[in-house]
C-alpha cells in the first residue's frame, strides 16, 4: 500500500478568510460582552419586552387629536421607558390613574401613522396601589332581554358565593358549548357588545366591573390586536377575567404573559379629525443584564461597533430575530450532510420545515407535516395516472396541499383542537415540491429510498428546530452579530473538509473485515 | 458495525467529500458538464473519438412530436427510450414489440399511450438534472455479447471504468438481478463485480454490500467472468478523456455482439461503490495519477492504458501467476507478471 499523501490544493486563501472571520466574529462578541455588558449566558438576565403600538388613520385636513391609552405599572410588569415617533405631531404623555398618550396637529391630510414604543420589564414586584372601583351604573333592557338577563343572573347568583365566583359562573354559562335559550338569545342580540353586556349585568347585581384591554405577549409577534377582558371588584381588591371565545387565548403559550394595556374601561384609541383608525401591536422579547446598560448604550450610541439590530423598529427587529436564526439551521444542514452524510429531500427544505415547527411547536408540526405529506402522496399517486404535464401536475399538487391544509384546519377546529390551526404555518409550495420529489423517488427507487430521504429530512428538521429554538442560541444570535461571522467561518471550514462522512464508516465497513 | 476512519484511510478508500473537492471540482470544469449530461452531445463526442454508441432511431424534441412516436417505431423490433439529460439510468425504458404492444424485459406490457406519456414526462424534465426541459431519445437495442449472457438477469450488464486524467484507474461490471428489476444499479440490488484493469478478469463481487460468489439468479460462478475485448474497451474509455476534457470521469460501456464495446454514457460524478466491488480503495491509484505531469496526460491512449495496466494490475492475480506454473493461466496474465517492464 503506497503511503497516502496530502493533496496540495490552494488552501491558504481559505484559511486566511476563515481566520479573519473568526477573529472579527470573536472580537465583536467580546466587545459587545465587555463594553455593552450584554451577558453571554442566557438566564442571568432580566426579560424586557419592547412593545410597539402603531396607530393608523386617514386625516382630512382638519386639526387632529389622537388619544391612546398607555400601559401602566401593574402586577408582573414595570414600564421602563416610553417614546413616540410621529413627524410633525405634538406628543404629550398624560400621567395619572389613566395614563394616555396624546398626539396633536393643527392640520393633517391623508394616511397617517403614529408610533408608540415602550420598554417593559418583567418583574415579580407586586403593585401595592389598588385601583378604585368605578361607580355602579343602573342599566335597563327592553323585553324580552330583561327577562333573559334576570333569569341568567339569578341562576348564576344562586350557584355562587361571592363576586368572583358570580363572575366565573356567568362566564361559564356564556362560554358553554351548548348554551341554554336565555344565553342564546342574549348572544344573538348583543353579538359584539357582549363584553359590555357582562359589565352591565354585573352592575345590576351590584358588582363593580369594567372592561380592560390586554395584550398577549409572545416573542416576535407582529400585527397583534388587544384582547378584551373583564375586571371585577370585590371590596377594594379586584381581579381580571378572560372572556370566553377570545381566540388569542389558546395561541398564547404562556397565559401569564398578558400585559394590561388599558385598565379603566376607557377607549383604547380616540381619534378626532380622522377616520378609519386602527391600532396594532408588535412585540419582541430581549434578555439584558440590567436595564441601565441597554438604555444608555444601545439606543443612544450609533457608532459602527454598536451595529445592532436593536436600532431598528420593533416590527423589523421581530423579523430579524427569525432571519438571524436561519444561518444556524443552515449550519445544522451542512454538518449533517457533509460530516454525517444524511440524505435529505431538497437541500434546505428541512430548515424551512424547522422554521414552521418553531411556529407550530414540535409535536403539532411533526403530526401536521406527516399528515399533509402522506395525504399529498396518496393524491399525487392518482394524479400520475392522469397523464398530466409536469408543471400542471405540480400546480395541481400545490392546490391539493392547500385543500388538505384547509380541511385539516377546519376538521381540527370542529373537534376542538385549536392546535390544528397552526398547520397553516407550513410553506405550501415547498411542501408540494417535497411531495412531488418523494413521489418520483417512490416510483423510481422504491419505498426504501423515500423512507431514507424523508426520514433524513425530518431528522434534520427536528435537529435544526432544536438548535433554532434553544433559548441560549436565540439569545446569542439576536444579541451578538459576531455569531454570524463565526457561523460563516464554520461553514467555510466544513466546506473544505475532505475526510470521511460518519455514514461512510458504515458504508465501507466491509473493508474492516479484510 | 463501523470502521474506524484511520483504518478506512489505510485501505485508501476515497470518501464523498474528498471526491467532490479533490477530484470532481479540481479536474472537471463546470462548463464541460453539458457534454456528459446530455446524451445527444455524448453521442457526438463518441463519434469524434470513433467509439461506437447505440444507433439513434429518432429524437422527440417537443410535445407535438410525441404523436409521431408510433410512426417512428414502425418496423423496429426492440428499442430503448431515454431522457437525453437523465442520470443514473433514470427514465430509461427498454422495450420489445410483441403482438402490436410493447413488452418490458420483466414481461410487463405497455401500450403506445404509455410510451407517449413517458415521452412527454421526459420532455417536461421529470428525469433531467434540475428539472430542465429535455429531449427523448429512441435508440436501437444493444445485443449484448452472448459470452456474458449467463451473468445477467433481464438486463444488459454494463462496465464502469473510472478514468482519471486519461488513465483508467478502476473498473467494475454491473450485473442486473431479479431484485434490481433488470437495472444495473448497485443500490437497487445489482451485483457489482470488480474487474482487474490488467486482464479484464473478475476480482471480487458484492451485492448490496455483501460478498457473493455466484450470480443470485443465474447461478453462474462470478470468478470465471472475463470481459471480452478488454483491451479495446479500456482504450476507448481512455479516449473519452481526450474528447470530453473531463479529468475525473466514469465511462459506462456495454459489449455489443455486432459492434464490440459501445459507450452508453459518461458520468462527471461517478459514485464510490466501485471501491466496494473491487475490495480496494481508489485513493492510492488516484494519487499516482495526481503526481503525473500534464505531458503524461497527453500521451496516446494506448500508452496510457498500458501504464495503467502495469500500475493497477491486481496483486492477487500477479501472485498466482508468479507463484506457480499454472497450466490454465492466460498468456496475457503471464505477460503481466513483470509490471515494471511494461511501464
Amino acid at each position: 500500500m503506497s503511503p497516502v499523501s496530502r493533496i496540495n490544493l490552494p488552501r491558504l486563501p481559505l484559511f486566511i478568510i476563515v481566520a479573519v472571520l473568526l477573529v472579527v466574529g470573536i472580537f465583536l462578541i467580546l466587545h459587545r460582552h465587555w463594553v455593552y455588558e450584554v451577558p453571554l449566558m442566557y438566564g442571568e438576565t432580566q426579560t424586557i419586552w419592547s412593545v410597539e403600538a402603531s396607530v393608523e388613520f386617514a386625516a382630512y385636513g382638519e386639526p387632529v387629536r389622537v388619544s391612546m391609552a398607555r400601559p401602566g405599572d401593574q402586577d408582573g410588569f414595570t414600564i421602563l421607558k416610553e417614546a413616540g415617533a410621529s413627524p410633525g405631531y405634538g406628543l404629550n404623555f398624560i400621567e395619572g390613574d389613566d395614563p394616555r398618550a396624546e398626539w396633536t396637529i393643527r392640520a393633517a391630510d391623508g394616511h397617517q401613522e403614529l408610533f408608540y414604543r415602550a420598554e417593559i420589564l418583567v418583574s415579580q414586584q407586586p403593585v401595592l396601589q389598588e385601583l378604585p372601583a368605578p361607580e355602579i351604573r343602573a342599566v335597563s333592557w327592553p323585553e324580552p332581554y330583561a327577562t333573559a338577563v334576570n333569569s341568567v343572573l339569578s341562576r348564576a347568583y344562586a350557584t355562587s358565593a361571592d363576586n368572583y365566583s358570580l363572575v366565573r359562573e356567568l362566564l361559564k354559562r356564556f362560554g358553554d358549548q351548548d348554551p341554554d335559550q336565555d344565553i342564546q338569545l342574549l348572544k344573538t342580540h348583543f353579538g359584539e357588545r357582549l363584553p359590555q353586556l357582562l359589565v352591565d349585568m354585573l352592575n345590576k347585581a351590584r358588582v363593580s366591573a369594567t372592561l380592560v384591554y390586554g395584550l398577549p405577549l409572545e416573542d416576535g409577534r407582529r400585527r397583534q390586536q388587544l384582547v378584551t377582558m373583564l375586571r371585577v371588584w370585590s371590596g377594594d381588591s379586584s381581579e381580571v377575567f378572560r372572556l370566553p371565545g377570545e381566540p388569542v387565548e389558546s395561541l398564547t403559550r404562556d397565559p401569564e404573559s398578558m400585559l394590561l394595556w388599558e385598565q379603566h374601561g376607557a377607549p383604547v384609541l380616540d381619534v378626532m379629525g380622522g377616520r378609519d383608525s386602527g391600532i396594532r401591536f408588535s412585540m419582541i422579547k430581549r434578555e439584558e443584564s440590567t436595564y441601565a446598560n441597554i438604555a444608555e448604550n444601545l439606543s443612544s450610541q450609533h457608532d459602527f461597533l454598536n451595529f445592532s439590530i436593536h436600532s431598528l423598529p420593533i416590527e423589523e427587529q421581530a423579523m430579524f430575530k427569525t432571519i438571524l436564526l436561519i444561518p444556524i439551521g443552515a449550519l445544522i444542514v451542512c454538518i449533517l450532510r457533509v460530516l454525517v452524510g444524511i440524505r435529505t429531500s431538497g437541500t434546505f427544505m428541512p430548515v424551512l420545515i424547522a422554521l414552521a415547527f418553531i411556529q407550530t411547536s414540535l409535536v403539532t408540526g411533526l403530526v401536521g407535516f406527516l399528515l399533509v405529506v402522506a395525504t399529498g402522496l396518496l393524491i399525487r399517486s392518482y394524479l400520475s395516472r392522469l397523464n398530466l404535464l409536469l408543471v400542471a401536475r405540480i400546480t395541481a399538487v400545490i392546490i391539493t396541499v392547500i385543500a388538505i391544509i384547509s380541511i385539516f384546519s377546519v376538521l381540527s377546529f370542529k373537534v376542538g383542537l385549536t392546535e390544528g390551526l397552526k398547520i397553516t404555518f407550513f410553506p405550501m409550495i415547498i411542501l408540494s415540491w417535497t411531495i412531488e420529489r418523494m413521489s418520483i423517488l417512490w416510483e423510481e427507487e422504491g419505498v426504501h429510498e423515500v423512507v431514507v430521504q424523508g426520514g433524513g429530512s425530518l431528522l434534520t428538521a427536528v435537529l435544526a428546530y432544536w438548535a433554532m429554538n434553544d433559548p441560549w442560541i436565540r439569545h446569542l444570535t439576536f444579541n451578538f452579530i459576531g455569531i454570524q461571522f463565526v457561523v460563516l467561518a464554520l461553514v467555510l471550514m466544513i466546506g473544505s473538509y475532505t475526510g470521511y462522512r460518519l455514514l461512510e464508516l458504515r458504508r465501507f465497513a466491509s473493508f474492516g473485515s479484510q | 458495525m463501523l470502521i474506524l476512519p484511520w483504518r478506512l484511510k489505510s485501505h485508501g478508500i476515497l470518501g464523498m467529500n474528498r471526491r467532490n473537492i479533490a477530484y470532481i471540482s479540481r479536474y472537471n470544469s463546470r462548463k464541460l458538464y453539458p457534454l456528459v449530461d446530455n446524451k445527444l452531445k455524448t453521442k457526438l463526442l463518441a463519434q469524434q473519438a470513433e467509439i461506437a454508441s447505440p444507433a439513434l432511431i429518432g429524437a422527440i424534441r417537443s410535445q407535438h412530436e410525441v404523436t409521431r412516436l408510433g410512426n417512428m417505431l414502425d418496423g423496429i423490433a426492440g428499442f430503448a427510450i431515454k431522457p437525453a439529460k437523465g442520470s443514473g439510468g433514470k427514465g430509461i425504458l427498454v422495450l420489445n414489440k410483441k403482438d402490436g404492444g410493447f413488452v418490458k424485459n420483466n414481461g410487463q406490457s405497455l401500450a403506445l399511450a404509455d410510451l407517449e406519456r413517458h415521452a412527454s414526462n421526459i420532455l417536461a424534465g421529470l428525469y433531467s438534472l434540475g428539472g430542465t426541459p429535455d429531449v427523448a431519445l429512441i435508440e436501437e437495442l444493444i445485443e449484448f455479447d452472448p459470452l456474458l449472457a449467463d451473468y445477467s438477469f433481464e438486463g444488459v450488464p454494463d462496465i464502469r471504468v473510472i478514468v482519471c486524467r486519461g488513465y483508467p484507474v478502476m473498473a467494475m461490471m454491473r450485473l442486473s438481478t431479479r431484485s434490481s428489476d433488470g437495472k444495473a444499479n448497485l443500490h437497487q440490488g445489482a451485483v457489482g463485480v470488480g474487474i482487474d484493469i490488467a486482464t479484464g478478469r473478475a476480482l471480487n463481487a458484492v451485492q448490496s454490500g455483501v460478498p457473493v460468489l455466484h450470480h443470485p439468479d443465474t447461478g453462474r460462478a462470478l470468478k470465471e467472468l472475463k470481459v471480452p475485448q478488454w483491451q479495446v474497451l479500456l482504450e476507448q474509455a481512455a479516449r473519452c478523456y481526450d474528447v470530453s476534457g473531463l479529468g475525473y470521469l466514469g465511462t459506462d460501456m456495454v459489449l455489443d455482439q455486432r459492434y464490440g464495446p459501445m459507450l452508453l454514457e459518461l458520468n462527471a460524478r461517478p459514485g464510490l461503490a466501485i471501491q466496494v466491488a473491487n475490495g480496494t480503495g481508489l485513493l492510492p491509484r488516484l494519487q499516482r495519477i495526481d503526481a503525473l505531469s500534464d505531458a503524461d496526460t497527453r500521451l496516446p491512449a494506448e500508452q496510457r492504458v498500458a501504464r495503467s495496466q502495469a500500475w493497477f494490475a491486481s496483486q492477487t492475480l500477479l501472485d498466482i501467476a508468479k507463484s506457480a506454473e499454472h497450466p490454465d493461466l492466460d498468456p496475457d496474465l503471464r505477460s503481466m507478471t513483470d509490471p515494471q517492464k511494461r511501464a
